[in-house]
């Protein structure tokens, strides 16, 4: 934007030119260039050390699967992050939710849809305790939740009492992470044609949206992105859309997990860049005193972004013990930093007040297929795994920092 | 412009004859032709100073005149090379490179904003970054022996261990200056040293001064109070824009007027919009407003302050720095600035509750910042999410916002306050300072309020802008909107207001109508004022 300054000649909107918006957006396309680099690269490794091809339906399966309860928490993490605060505690709270779940479910034999409700308002209530103690009594929030993770962790022992793990599961929450949907319609010749029905669909429906978006905006002269990057992105996303339905279709189908996943992230999506709550969440991180005085209710917005938390990381908790199987004192531990990593792989500011629901969902996929790449296809071990990702997260964020600095 | 110089004269001379004293010692310090400039502004312009050995010299002048720019040249903040001219201390020619090198020459500041460590103790702080140390190991004993000895010569009785937090801020000062005598200080410079002390500390603190000066020390005091000022000091440097304007003898009593004159006397030749006030009833009125200091509840920081503001009445409130001002707006807009604030609030003449920014706003109330930067913008953020922050609700359908509604706002706003950026897409941190300036008004325009309170609007900005903002607030008061204006620029207050409060360490000092007001008659309604009311 440095050619944009005041004295600058006024320039109409839709003339900005494709470098220049380029430069002012490498972020977000440079993660979504990275999340194909990265799967490119193993893709090729695997075809020539002659392991079984990376790009699989059992692979994409999986990597949903794997990462489902990482992403639903990136979405928590990601309003936490923006607020300019952080949460340590959620990867506890995934094993307590877990264990609570469990007690209710197979001890106490309750009804699963009362047990799954239960477990959300406790999420609440967790997140509005250690809500109250950063919004309202000005703790740090390192420190409230760095409490929290060790409370958590130790009541869910507690709550797990002497048995060490409870299983098994209730199918039917079972079916939350690990089942797919059934063919209702079997008759394209597919494994799973209801799948590929729902892939044709949504990439429909993704290119109205787009159009009628695109065309609203040239009719008002408010469309920045240049004409061939909308073409190239929409045709990205859609044969992704495509490919992945088609994967999918010809195995198990689409995961119930992928379901709850995308509803969770449109919905946080809408939110964030649409409300005005989701306006005041990035305006308390931009400047707090300044959306204080401008009469925003700056400590009602962290407390909130605290209980919103709470509630995902619930979420998370009966889809990860859904997924492993049974509760144990060990689920969910160090499960937030990779949460973490993930918002800040994806464009999150550590200053607060700059990150996207999509990139935050972007950078957990980009640590997903890191981790499934380097174990299935290079098969290196779990120590190289977390070097690699280290160093991810420090070169991501480093850029950003440069970035800025830069401007 | 430039005096002519003669060697080794004191420069009084040459502007004042009659004032001739004969010294039989040279003068501790001569700074002769200081000019220093910033990008785009000359904040000295051929500065000379002359301070003689063993006086106390005072240097006045409004806010910024230069007087603390000064101090940073002769203490080497802005270090030998950065400016025009010479600085003659003992005799030579000194090239300080920083304040390592003045503090070696003896020369010590003591800044308004005092320097200590509060959760360090007296000695600790005392030794600071010139610690009694073998091989970097503290000899704790000595220190402390050589602290109770600096202690002692300021008449202070604590015990070196004490911390600096525990201690009143009279006595902080003490410690100050204890710490400028364990540097061997020849001499010290004091930057408004009582503006934070009450009558008894600032007594004290001149007391010691005076006793200072009686073992031979020179010290230069930076004050507005000129009844401190007639009791210690020798003689008077008076800056004004950044010149020296006259420098007088004190040793007999100093003329007010002269003083008033000089700190003023300058041309009013900015431009201002024409305005041909309208003003209707009274539209809001504070009565008896009291706040205190938002972490020393002991400091009364807005003492019983009353005032109205009529329909499309422009008032304005002037003020020297740390009048109290910016406290008393902020603590009117929510309590946003101060604790056990108290006081009644009415529009149109009934009472209102202001004690949150919410009722502050929807009550018709807005406060545009004097510091943009921090308090006033999102800076990541463009112009469009700027301009509706605080008024959401209005674009917006439950919760969610009408992105075009939003759009065709800030749209309107670019064009009607002339904000210069490509679109309204533009990051506010890309802007220059008076269109900053335009997307904060816009911002408060937007919430529709019927008094606005501009808090310094024109700090930062060009002169070509200052014009433009000084129309859009006509424009306002024009549409029958108050306006109350807080502004350190007295000719700006002259220009634009139909009438002016003046304050002074927290309290209403004056009120003048638009053909009474001077910058004589408020400079003046300062002084006799400064210091004189007990705490």
């Amino acid at each position: 934007m440095s050619t944009n300054t005041m004295d600058a000649p006024v320039v109409k909107a839709t003339e900005t030119r494709s470098l220049d918006y380029f430069k002012d957006h490498l972020r977000e396309y440079g993660m979504l260039v990275a999340l194909v680099a990265i799967i490119l690269f193993f893709a090729v490794y695997s075809a020539v050390t002659g392991r079984p091809t990376f790009v699989s339906a059992s692979n994409l399966t999986n990597l949903f699967l794997q990462n489902s309860y990482v992403i639903i928490m990136a979405i928590g993490m990601l309003m936490i992050i923006i607020t300019g605060h952080i949460d340590l505690s959620v990867g506890s709270v995934v094993g307590f939710i877990g264990a609570v779940g469990a007690v209710l479910m197979v001890l106490y034999d309750l009804p699963v849809a009362f047990a799954v409700l239960v477990c959300l308002c406790v999420g609440a209530a967790i997140g509005a305790t250690q809500g109250y103690f950063v919004a309202y009594l000005r703790i740090p929030s390192f420190i409230v939740t760095l409490a929290g993770m060790l409370v958590f962790r130790g009541l869910t022992f507690m709550t797990l009492g002497s048995s060490s793990s409870i299983s098994p599961i209730p199918p039917s929450l079972r079916a939350l992470s690990t089942g797919t949907i059934p063919d209702l319609a079997p008759v394209l010749g597919l494994a799973n044609s209801t799948t590929m029905i729902i892939a044709v669909v949504l990439t429909v429906g993704f290119l109205l949206f787009a159009f009628r978006k695109r065309s609203r905006q040239n009719a008002l002269g408010t469309a920045h992105e240049p004409q061939s990057f909308f073409f190239g992105r929409v045709a990205i996303v859609a044969a992704a859309i495509l490919y992945m339905g088609y994967l999918l279709s010809t195995n198990r189908g689409l995961p119930n997990v992928l379901i709850l996943m995308a509803l969770l992230i449109a919905i946080y999506a809408f939110v964030t860049s649409r409300t005005t709550v989701g306006r005041r969440v990035y305006a308390v991180g931009g400047n707090e005193k300044a959306a204080k005085l401008s009469g925003v209710k700056t400590e009602r917005i962290v407390f909130l972004a605290f209980v919103n938390m709470g509630v995902l990381a619930a979420i998370a908790g009966l889809v990860f013990f859904a997924r492993v199987g049974s509760a144990t004192a060990k689920n969910g531990t160090g499960l937030e930093l990779d949460v973490i990593a993930a918002c800040f792989i994806g464009g999150a500011s550590a200053y607060g007040g700059v990150g996207k629901v999509t990139g935050a969902v972007i950078g957990a996929f980009i640590m997903g297929a890191l981790n499934m790449g380097m174990q299935s296809a290079m098969q290196l071990s779990i120590d190289y795994q977390q070097l690699v990702k280290g160093l991810v997260l420090l070169a991501a964020v480093s850029f950003d920092v440069y970035n800025r600095n830069k401007a | 412009m430039r005096p002519a110089l003669h060697a080794g004269r004191p420069l009084k001379a040459v502007h004042d004859p009659s004032r001739l004293r004969e010294r039989a010692l040279a003068p501790i310090l001569e700074m002769r032709g200081i000019t220093k400039t910033f990008p785009g502004v000359r904040a000295l312009d051929n500065v000379n100073l002359t301070v003689q050995q063993g006086e106390i010299h005072a240097i006045c002048g409004e806010n910024g005149a230069g007087k603390s720019t000064l101090m940073k040249v002769l203490s080497g903040v802005y270090p030998h090379g950065s400016y025009e001219g010479d600085i003659v201390y003992d005799g030579k020619v000194q090239a300080f490179r920083g304040i390592r090198d003045s503090e070696h020459a003896g020369i010590i500041i003591i800044h308004q904003e005092l320097a200590l460590v509060p959760l360090l103790s007296i000695a600790e702080n005392i030794f600071l970054g010139n610690e009694i140390s073998r091989f970097g190991v503290i000899d704790w004993p000595e220190a402390f022996r050589r602290s109770e000895k600096l202690l002692a010569q300021v008449g202070l009785s604590e015990p070196p261990t004490t911390l600096i937090k525990d201690m009143g801020v009279g006595k902080q000062q003490l410690v100050e200056i204890a710490k400028a005598l364990s540097k061997k200080v020849r001499l010290l410079i004091l930057d408004e040293p009582t503006a934070s002390l009450n009558e008894r500390d600032s007594q004290a603190l001149l007391d010691l001064l005076l006793a200072f000066k009686a073992e031979g020390m020179t010290s230069i005091m930076i004050s507005h109070k000129l009844n401190e000022i007639s009791r210690v000091a020798d003689s008077i440097t008076v800056l004004r824009d950044g010149s020296t304007v006259s420098t007088l003898d004190a040793k007999n009593g100093v003329s007010e007027d002269r003083i008033i004159r000089d700190m003023v006397g300058r041309q009013l030749d900015d431009r201002y919009p024409p305005r041909q006030p309208n003003i209707g009833e009274v539209l809001f009125e504070v009565k008896g407003w009291n706040a205190y200091h938002h972490l020393n509840t002991q400091r009364h920081i807005v003492k019983d302050v009353s005032f109205n503001v009529r329909k499309g009445e422009i008032v304005g409130i002037a003020g020297l720095m740390g009048a109290g001002r910016t406290e008393l707006a902020m603590s009117i807009f929510g309590r946003s600035y101060g604790r056990n604030v108290s006081g009644k609030a009415f529009m149109h003449g009934k009472p209102v509750d202001v004690s949150t920014i919410t009722k502050a706003i929807d009550t018709g109330l807005a406060y545009v910042t004097e510091d943009r930067k921090q308090y006033g913008l999102l800076l990541e953020d463009d112009i469009r999410q700027n301009v509706s922050l605080a008024n959401l609700p209005e674009i917006a359908k439950s919760g969610v916002i009408d992105a075009e509604r939003e759009r065709s706002v800030a749209e309107d706003y670019r064009n009607n306050l002339r904000i210069r950026s490509s679109d309204i897409f533009h990051k506010t941190l890309n802007l220059s300072g008076g269109n900053q300036q335009k997307v904060v008004l816009s911002k408060w325009l937007f919430s529709d309020p019927e008094l606005l309170i501009l808090d310094e609007p024109t700090r930062g900005i060009d002169v070509g802008a200052k014009f433009e903002i000084y129309s859009i607030i006509e424009r306002l008061a024009s549409e029958g909107k108050g306006i109350l204006m807080i502004s350190s620029e007295m000719p700006e207050l002259l220009g634009m207001c139909d009438r002016i409060y003046v304050m002074n360490e927290g309290r209403f000092v004056a009120e003048m109508a638009r053909g009474e007001a001077t910058q004589e008659s408020i400079m003046r309604a300062i002084i006799r004022t400064a210091g004189r009311s007990a705490a």
